[in-house]
C-alpha cells in the first residue's frame, strides 16, 4: 500500500518519467490500433510487432551500441519489410493473406531470437537490457529512451488528429475515397507506416511479443461502449492509457518481472469485463433484459388472468382467488406464479388475504389494460392483416406487454374502439 | 444494335479490362446521352461493376480510355459520383447516417479540413429528399437494406454531381422504396443531370429507362430503351452465345498469357 502511495505521488522524479512515459506511449498504439481494427487489419499488427525485433537486433550488431535512436530505425525499416513481403505474397502467388501473415512472422520472429541469442552469447557489456524488448520494462524507459519514445508517441497522436476525417473515410468505404479523388494510396502508406510506429514505440515498456494486443484490445474494448468513432478513439486511449500506468506500477514494485504480460493482462481484463457488462452489446446486459422482459410477461399474465376471473365471475373483481383457482385456467409453473405473485403484492398489484389473493385498484385498471391490448391486437390482425381469427392469440400473447401508450392510443383509434374482439369477448375500456 | 450519341457525357473507347489476365471487359465502344436515366443490364458476372469500377478509376485498363464531359476523369472528378454496391462496406462502423452522408462532402472539403455548418445543411437537405431525415443520428449498423441504400443515395446527393453512376440501387428494396428511388431519379434527370444504373429486372427497366446498356463481357446493344429491349437482343445478352469469349478468357488465365501484345 505504501508502495502505491509513493508511486502515485509521483514525488520521485524517475517514476514520473516511467509514468508519463508508458501512458502516453499505451495511448498513442490505443488510438492508432482503433484504425488497425476498424480496417480489419489485427493480425497484420502482430506480423509487424514480431517482425521488429531482427530489425532491433541488426541495428545493435551493426552500430554496437544500446542506442535507442538506432534500435528504432532498424525496427521500423523490418516492420515495413514485413509489410510489404505480405502484400506481395498475397497478390502474387495462391498463398492466402492470413497464412502469408503467418509465414512472415515466424519467420521474422525465428530470425531475431536466433539473432538475439547470438549477441547474448557475444559477450558484449552493452547488449544487457536487449532480451526486455521480449516481454517489455517500462521502469527502464528513462533517459534517451523516454524521449525518443514519447516524440513518436506524440507524432501519432498528432497525426491521427489531423488525418482523422480521412482515415476514417478509408476505413468505412476505400472506392468511395478514391472515386472523390482522395490520394487512398498515400493515407494507406501513412497509416501503416503510423501502424510500424505504433509497434516501435511500444518495444521498451511492452515488448514485441506483445504488442499487438497493446495496439488492438483497448479499441475491441472501447467498441462495446459506443457507437461513436470519436468517443471510441478517446476511450481507447484511456484504457491504454490506464493499463499503462498499472504496467509502471508493477515495474517499480517489482523489478524483476517483465511488464508487457501485466499490461496486457490489464486490458485483456478491460475487454472481457467489457464484453459482459457494456450496454446494449455487453452479455450480461442482454441477459439481464431478458429476464426483465420475462418477469414482465409473468406479473402482466396474472394480472390478466385475475381480471379474466373477475368478468367471468360476473364481474366481480375484487374477491380473493386461490392458487388454485389461477392453475386451473392458466397452467403456470408453481415457483414462477408464487415469485410472481409475492411481487405483485409488494408493487402494489395485489394483496394476501388469508384464502388467496385479491386484485388492488391500481391491479385491475393494469390487468385491465393487458386484456384490451390482447384483444385490440386479435382484432387488428383479422381485420388488416386477414389472419383467421383461430390463429392470432399466440401473437397477441406476446405483443400485448410490448404496446406502448402511444401505439395503443392509434390502435384504438384505427379500430375505432370496437366493443367485441374477434372471439366475441368483450373488450374492457377504462372509463 | 449500338447507338452513338454527340456530346456525350461519358465516351468509353476500346475498353479492356482484365483481372489477373483474364479479360472481363472486351473492347467496349460506348457514348451515352446527357440527362438521361440509363439502365446497364447483363447477366451475373457480365462485367457491369467492373465497367462502373474502370470508369471511376478504381480498376486498372488495360487498353482504351474514358472520357466523361469530353475531359479525363480528374480534372472533372468533382461533377462525377459513385455509389458503389452497398454490400460493399461494413454497416458495422462505428458511424451515424449523418456522418455517412457527409463523407459525400469531402470531395468538396478536400483534404484536413472538417465539415462546416453549410455541409451539415446540406447533408440534411439530402437526407430529407430521400426521406431519412428522421434518422441522422441512427447508428448505421441498425438500419434496414433498403434505408442502407437510402444513406448511400444521400450522400451521392450531397456530391452535388452532373454525372451519377450507381451500382444496384435497387438491389434488396421494398416496392416503396423502389419507388421512391426511380422518383428521385427522375427529378435529378430533370435538372438536366445523368444518372447511370447497374439493374437487374428487366420488367422494369422498360418504364424506369431512357436508355439501355446491354452488356455481357462486350458491349451488346446501347441505345433508346424501346429500341435495345428486344427479344433478340436480350437474347444475345443473355444466351449461352458467349460461352466462346468466356472460354478463351480462361484459357488466357491458366496459360498466363498477356491480352495485348505490348504487355
Ligand atoms: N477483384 C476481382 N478479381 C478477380 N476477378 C474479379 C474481380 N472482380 C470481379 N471479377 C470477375 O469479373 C467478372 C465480372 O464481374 P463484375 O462484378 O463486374 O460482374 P457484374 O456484372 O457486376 O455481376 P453481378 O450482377 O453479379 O454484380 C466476374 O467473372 C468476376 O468473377
Ligand atoms: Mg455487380
Amino acid at each position: 500500500m505504501e508502495n502505491l502511495w509513493e508511486f502515485l505521488s509521483l514525488r520521485d522524479p524517475n517514476i514520473r518519467y516511467v509514468v508519463l512515459g508508458s501512458i502516453l506511449l499505451a495511448a498513442s498504439s490505443a488510438i492508432v490500433g482503433t484504425f488497425t481494427l476498424l480496417k480489419k487489419k489485427a493480425l497484420v499488427g502482430d506480423a509487424v510487432a514480431h517482425s521488429v525485433l531482427p530489425g532491433i537486433c541488426l541495428a545493435f550488431i551493426l552500430t554496437g551500441v544500446k542506442n535507442p535512436f538506432y534500435l528504432v530505425i532498424g525496427a521500423f525499416v523490418t516492420g515495413w519489410i514485413s509489410l510489404v513481403l505480405i502484400d506481395y505474397i498475397t497478390k502474387h502467388s495462391k498463398i492466402k493473406e492470413d497464412t502469408a501473415i503467418g509465414l512472415i512472422l515466424s519467420v521474422f520472429f525465428g530470425i531475431g531470437i536466433l539473432m538475439l541469442t547470438v549477441i547474448q552469447k557475444s559477450g558484449n557489456a552493452a547488449q544487457s537490457g536487449l532480451d526486455h524488448f521480449l516481454f517489455g520494462q517500462a521502469a527502464s524507459l528513462v533517459g534517451q529512451d523516454l524521449l525518443v519514445f514519447s516524440a513518436i508517441a506524440l507524432i501519432l497522436m498528432i497525426a491521427v488528429l489531423v488525418l482523422f476525417k480521412e482515415f476514417a473515410l478509408i476505413a468505412f468505404d476505400t472506392h468511395f475515397a478514391e472515386s472523390i479523388g482522395f490520394p487512398v494510396r498515400a493515407l494507406e502508406l501513412v497509416l501503416t507506416t503510423l501502424t510500424v510506429l505504433a509497434v516501435v514505440t511500444g518495444i521498451q515498456a511492452i515488448g514485441v511479443v506483445l504488442m499487438a494486443a497493446m495496439l488492438i484490445t483497448p479499441a475491441a474494448a472501447a467498441r462495446f461502449w459506443t457507437d461513436k468513432l470519436t468517443v471510441m478513439i478517446f476511450l481507447a486511449a484511456g484504457l491504454g492509457a490506464f493499463s499503462g500506468l498499472v504496467g509502471a506500477y508493477i515495474s517499480y514494485v517489482a523489478p524483476a518481472m517483465p511488464t508487457g504480460p501485466w499490461i496486457v493482462m490489464i486490458i485483456s481484463i478491460i475487454a472481457i469485463t467489457s464484453f459482459f457488462l457494456a450496454p446494449q452489446k455487453g452479455i450480461l446486459f442482454r441477459m439481464i433484459t431478458q429476464r426483465k422482459f420475462q418477469t414482465q410477461m409473468l406479473e402482466e399474465n396474472i394480472l390478466k388472468l385475475f381480471f379474466q376471473l373477475g368478468e367471468r365471475a360476473d364481474h366481480k373483481y375484487f374477491d380473493t382467488r386461490s392458487v388454485d383457482d389461477i392453475t386451473r385456467r392458466r397452467p403456470f409453473e408453481l415457483s414462477k406464479l408464487q415469485r410472481g405473485l409475492k411481487n405483485l403484492r409488494k408493487q402494489g398489484f395485489l394483496e394476501a388475504t388469508a384464502t388467496g389473493w385479491v386484485f388492488t385498484q391500481a391491479g385491475k385498471s393494469k390487468g385491465q389494460r393487458i386484456t384490451k391490448l390482447h384483444r385490440l391486437w386479435e382484432l387488428y390482425l383479422t381485420e388488416y392483416l386477414k389472419i383467421a381469427p383461430d390463429h392470432v392469440h399466440e401473437d397477441a400473447e406476446t405483443i400485448e406487454h410490448i404496446i406502448t401508450p402511444e401505439l395503443e392510443k392509434r390502435l384504438e383509434e384505427q379500430l375505432q374502439f370496437p366493443s367485441m374482439d374477434p372471439h366475441k369477448s368483450q373488450i374492457p375500456y377504462q372509463r | 444494335m449500338i447507338q452513338n450519341v454527340n456530346n456525350p457525357v461519358l465516351e468509353l473507347h476500346d475498353l479492356t479490362v482484365t483481372y489477373n489476365k483474364k479479360p472481363v471487359l472486351w473492347d467496349i465502344d460506348l457514348t451515352l446521352p446527357s440527362g438521361a436515366i440509363i439502365g446497364v443490364i447483363g447477366p451475373n458476372g457480365a462485367g457491369k461493376s467492373t465497367m462502373i469500377k474502370s470508369i471511376m478509376g478504381l480498376v486498372p485498363l488495360s487498353s482504351g480510355y474514358v472520357k466523361i464531359f469530353d475531359q479525363d476523369l480528374p480534372t472533372v472528378r468533382h461533377k462525377v459520383s459513385y455509389v458503389p454496391q452497398k454490400e460493399s462496406v461494413d454497416w458495422d462502423f462505428p458511424a451515424s447516417v449523418m456522418d455517412v452522408v457527409l463523407m459525400g462532402r469531402y470531395g468538396k472539403l478536400g483534404l484536413f479540413k472538417r465539415p462546416r455548418k453549410a455541409d451539415k445543411e446540406v447533408a440534411r437537405e439530402c437526407l430529407r429528399r430521400v426521406d431519412m431525415e428522421a434518422f441522422a443520428n441512427r447508428q448505421i449498423s441498425q438500419l434496414s437494406g433498403g434505408q442502407q441504400q437510402r444513406v448511400f443515395l444521400a450522400r451521392a446527393l450531397a456530391q452535388e454531381a452532373d454525372l451519377y453512376f450507381m451500382d444496384e440501387p435497387f438491389a434488396g428494396v421494398d416496392a416503396a422504396t423502389e419507388k421512391a428511388i426511380i422518383n428521385l431519379m427522375k427529378t435529378m434527370s430533370e435538372q438536366g443531370k445523368t444518372v447511370v444504373v447497374v439493374h437487374h429486372d428487366l420488367q422494369s427497366a422498360m418504364e424506369y429507362f431512357d436508355w439501355v446498356v446491354l452488356l455481357n463481357l462486350r458491349l451488346v446493344a446501347s441505345g433508346p430503351v424501346n429500341d435495345v429491349m428486344t427479344s433478340t437482343l436480350l437474347q444475345e445478352t443473355y444466351g449461352g452465345k458467349l460461352t466462346l469469349l468466356a472460354e478463351v478468357g480462361e484459357l488466357l488465365t491458366k496459360k498466363e498469357f498477356p491480352s495485348r501484345e505490348n504487355q
